[in-house]
């Protein structure tokens, strides 16, 4: 930028004593936040420190109830998103917004649409989709619709959506959740590439491999402030931990998530290993269900999950495993083929008889089917359990608010206020809601899909040893994760869905990333389909 | 509780307000207008026995709406369910004996009248829970059909000549509140009014304190939890809307057993369908409902009140008005609103 030469350019973002409560809860107190132009900062802390509330306040989606706002040494103090647009600051969100039943090209113009005379110009909406996917490495097909994209193609239209703009800082809020190993490093790539082009890149993030990977600079933050700075070179990942939870964490897989990149190549440690227990609890055969894109979307399925035993199902998303899932638990039609829970043949079985027989579900979408949002903390711990919790019809009030209370106690939930909707709870802390809930209820399987999708390493430390927990009771867990780390941080056995197909069982023991990478993406074709 | 009332408080705000406004152009002081309005509708006996009466029915088919609202589902058919629920109530009021003691006639005509209007509810209750069809478009067209029914049976086959009723039945009448309180005098209104403030209750209780209720409003909040929650959406999507036409149609009690002891065409005369303004004023909370319904049907008494000074269809308007500004009220329709709002 021109003007009066300054010794140093001023900050792309400064945010100082930053204040904002939404009713009784308190999101921000005393945060602060200070991004040099030019680099890639990343933003650490746990679910409910205040995070994304900050970063919606820079990108001008609500004012903050006290403190200041620059950027670019210019005082921004509660501008508009679109303000914020123009001046280049772009946020893309943890939960996206697109419209479903949009194109890919039409959902990025939307707002600012290329129009000649009256008419839309799709064909140049789809050609800047094109060139800017070229640019960016961000590929996706501009003529598809939103409602047919995976997770993680809809993620790179956002970002696609926010460099449209013109947006020179962008904001990201936990990128990386829905990604894939391969995925993830095209992403680092793009964002070195905005980096070497001028740009500044805010991340929010949970997993510490990512810091040190991509970041120059980390801001911690802890229960609504910011607790410190520090340049990414001075710091390791046990500090910044430290930092984020105020104590030392133990990760269940903490080699992964606070080791090296290469660490996760690295066996399993002993209490890892198999439990002797065989009983097949869940068997499903040839399974085959359709999608309202495909007619085999799962394309004949088979596999064992024996009890005291975590199969990991790896994979990109889109491949299958959410329709996989929903079968299982009855939300889906299958097609053919049969699903089996102990001796009991699950055909038309309604959801509630299949729980009742013993199927546990941590559902991939939280905020589609995990929780009713509007509904309080205590009424959605018990949601699939209902007519355990209700006498001759009615609810039992005193049952529920008990529940309620040991619930929340026992995985910390916070706030600590069984009334409050659990729209107000941060994403670590619905997801403790979820967890707590599937966990109570009596199982033999447990299906977790995407378990720590958008949490922090705190309650990644506390789902993965749930999740291990059950194991050890002897439960047979299903996990589907498109975190390839969690996957062989936890599994027993690890299989890869691709296309619909299960192209890969393996032990742990002879699974890695590298060797399951060309599983992932296609490139190696199993037999074992 | 308190962020919930006080948008609708200042939608009625600005609804008075432009009810000022319209005042003035009729050169009309919009003080002793009011005066008037509640003068004839609180100020007496008889106008209150009025509102209450109004107000009665109502209650019934704004309990209607928002139960089916609750639910996600729009039933636009208590103006049929209503109509058929009085026809069915005096239908039984007809076919008991004169001479059956009250305490069992009264409960089967009332009991008559809420399985005429399940009975028209529970067709686009099947539809929707069967197939999926729009409840919305299945309500509006089952109106033109329960009302041209009834037309048609009452004006061939039971009515009374030259008049488009049908005979005073012979059992099953309810007493007026005029027969214990005598200031009540000339006024409709009678003891349906506690059953329309028992079904109040009965809705509260059944929405926030049933496992039914915790299923139907987790169906209308985010049907996918609901599914996942094991709930059977479509048995909820039945049931919601078969309840919902019972309510409506016990609204036809109050006609036809509390006032005029027959079943006459046209009486719901679109207190069906103003159920709607009850029920989205009342943000389908049966206590709101109740208020809400008291409001439109001082509105509604009040236009009689004030026809001396100014045209009674100015108060028609103000209806309209506050319909709209509550409207505009509505969580989803501020969410509109906010995106082009700018900070300060």
């Amino acid at each position: 930028m021109s003007g009066p030469a300054a010794q140093a350019p001023p900050p792309a973002i400064r945010a100082q004593n930053i204040r904002k409560a939404f009713g009784p809860v308190v999101a921000n107190a005393r945060a602060s936040l200070d991004v040099t132009l030019g680099t890639i900062h990343a933003v650490v802390g746990e679910n409910g420190a205040g995070k994304s509330t900050l970063m919606r306040m820079l990108a001008g989606i609500f004012p903050p109830d006290a403190g200041q706002v620059e950027v670019r040494g210019r005082d921004v103090t509660g501008w508009s998103t679109r303000d914020a647009i123009a001046a280049g600051v772009g946020m893309v969100h943890q939960h996206f917004m697109l419209v479903p039943t949009l194109t890919v090209a039409e959902n990025l113009i939307l707002g600012q649409e290329l129009t000649r005379g009256i008419r839309l110009d799709r064909k140049a909406a789809e050609q800047t989709v094109e060139s800017l996917g070229a640019k960016t490495g961000l590929v996706v097909e501009p003529t598809r619709l939103v409602a047919d994209l995976s997770v993680g193609e809809a993620q790179r239209v956002e970002i696609l959506k926010v460099l449209y703009r013109g947006a020179h800082i962008l904001i990201l809020d936990e990128p990386t959740a829905v990604l894939s190993p391969p995925e993830v490093q095209d992403f680092w790539r793009v964002l070195r590439k905005l980096k070497s082009d001028g740009g500044t890149v805010v991340l929010i993030t949970h997993k510490l491999d990512e810091v040190m990977e991509i970041s120059d600079t980390v801001t911690v933050m802890r229960a609504g402030e910011t607790v410190g700075r520090v340049s990414t070179r001075d710091a390791s990942p046990a500090s910044i931990a430290k930092m984020m939870v105020g104590r030392d964490v133990v990760l269940a897989a903490d080699r992964v998530a606070l080791g090296a990149p290469g660490a996760v190549a690295v066996p399993p440690t002993s209490d890892l290993r198999p439990q002797t227990s065989s009983a097949t609890a869940l068997q499903v055969r040839d399974l085959v269900v359709a999608s309202s894109r495909r007619d085999r979307e799962v394309d004949g399925v088979s596999f064992d999950v024996h009890a005291g035993e975590i199969l990991g199902i790896a994979g990109v998303e889109g491949n299958g495993q959410a329709e996989l899932i929903e079968a299982i638990a009855g939300l889906r039609a299958a097609s053919s083929g049969s699903i089996a829970l102990g001796r009991i043949q699950l055909t038309s079985h309604t959801v509630r008889e299949r729980a009742d027989r013993g199927l546990s579900h941590i559902p991939e979408d939280r905020h589609r089917r995990g929780l009713i949002l509007e509904y309080t903390i205590a009424d959605n711990l018990i949601l699939g359990q209902q007519y355990e919790f209700s006498k001759r019809g009615v609810l039992d009030r005193r049952n529920i608010d008990a529940n309620a209370s040991t619930q929340i106690k026992g995985y910390d939930i916070r706030p600590p206020n069984a009334t409050l909707p659990a729209r107000a709870l941060s994403g670590g802390n619905q997801q403790k809601i979820v967890i707590a809930r599937e966990m109570a209820r009596p199982f033999s399987v447990l299906l977790a899909a995407q378990p720590t999708r958008g949490v922090d390493v705190g309650a990644i430390e506390f789902i993965h040893a749930e999740l291990l927990r059950a194991r050890e009771a002897g439960k047979a867990v299903l996990l589907v994760s498109a975190d390839l780390v969690e996957v062989l941080a936890l599994a027993d056995r690890v299989a890869v869905m691709y296309g619909g197909r299960i192209v890969l069982i393996v032990p742990r023991a002879e699974a890695s990333a590298e060797g399951l990478g060309p599983y992932m993406t296609g490139a190696t074709k199993g037999d074992a389909a | 509780m308190k962020e919930k009332l006080l948008p609708t408080l200042i939608a009625l705000t600005i609804a008075a307000v432009i009810g000022d406004i319209l005042i003035l152009s009729f050169g009309q002081s919009p003080g002793a207008v009011y005066r008037l309005l509640l003068e004839g509708t609180w100020g007496n006996a008889y106008g209150f026995g009025q509102v209450l009466y109004k107000a009665t029915t109502l209650a019934f088919t704004g309990l209607a709406v928002s139960l089916g609202l609750r639910a996600g589902l729009f039933n636009i058919g208590a103006e049929g369910q209503l109509a058929f629920g009085g026809f069915s109530a005096a239908v039984v009021g007809l076919w008991l004996p004169s001479g059956t003691p009250a305490l069992l006639a009264v409960p089967l005509c009332i009991a008559g009248a809420a399985l005429g209007g399940a009975l028209v509810g529970s067709v686009p209750a099947s539809l929707k829970a069967r197939f999926g069809a729009s409840e919305v478009i299945v309500t509006i067209m089952l109106n033109f059909i329960v009302l041209a029914f009834l037309n048609w049976i009452v004006a061939t086959k039971l009515h009374v000549a030259e008049l488009l009723h049908t005979p005073d039945i012979h059992a099953g009448a309810v007493p007026r509140l005029a027969s214990v309180i005598p200031g009540f005098h000339g006024s409709a209104a009678n003891f349906i009014v506690l059953l329309a403030i028992a079904a109040a209750l009965f809705v509260g209780w059944y929405l926030f304190r049933t496992r039914e209720g915790y299923e139907l409003r987790a169906v209308g909040l985010q049907p996918a939890a609901a599914e996942y929650g094991g709930v059977r959406v479509g048995i909820i999507w039945f049931r919601a809307l078969v309840l919902s036409g019972a309510l409506a149609g016990l609204g036809g009690t109050n006609y036809v057993l509390g006032y005029k002891q027959y079943y006459e065409e046209g009486f719901a005369a679109g207190a069906g369908y103003l159920g709607i303004a009850v029920a989205l004023v009342g943000r389908n909370h049966p206590l709101g409902v109740l208020f809400a319904a008291l409001l439109f049907a001082t509105l509604s008494q009040g236009g009689l009140a004030v026809n001396a000074v100014v045209p009674k269809q100015m108060v028609e308007v103000l209806t309209a008005v506050v319909i709209i500004a509550v409207a505009a009220s509505v969580p989803e329709v501020q969410r509109l609103l906010r995106v082009s709002r700018k900070p300060a």
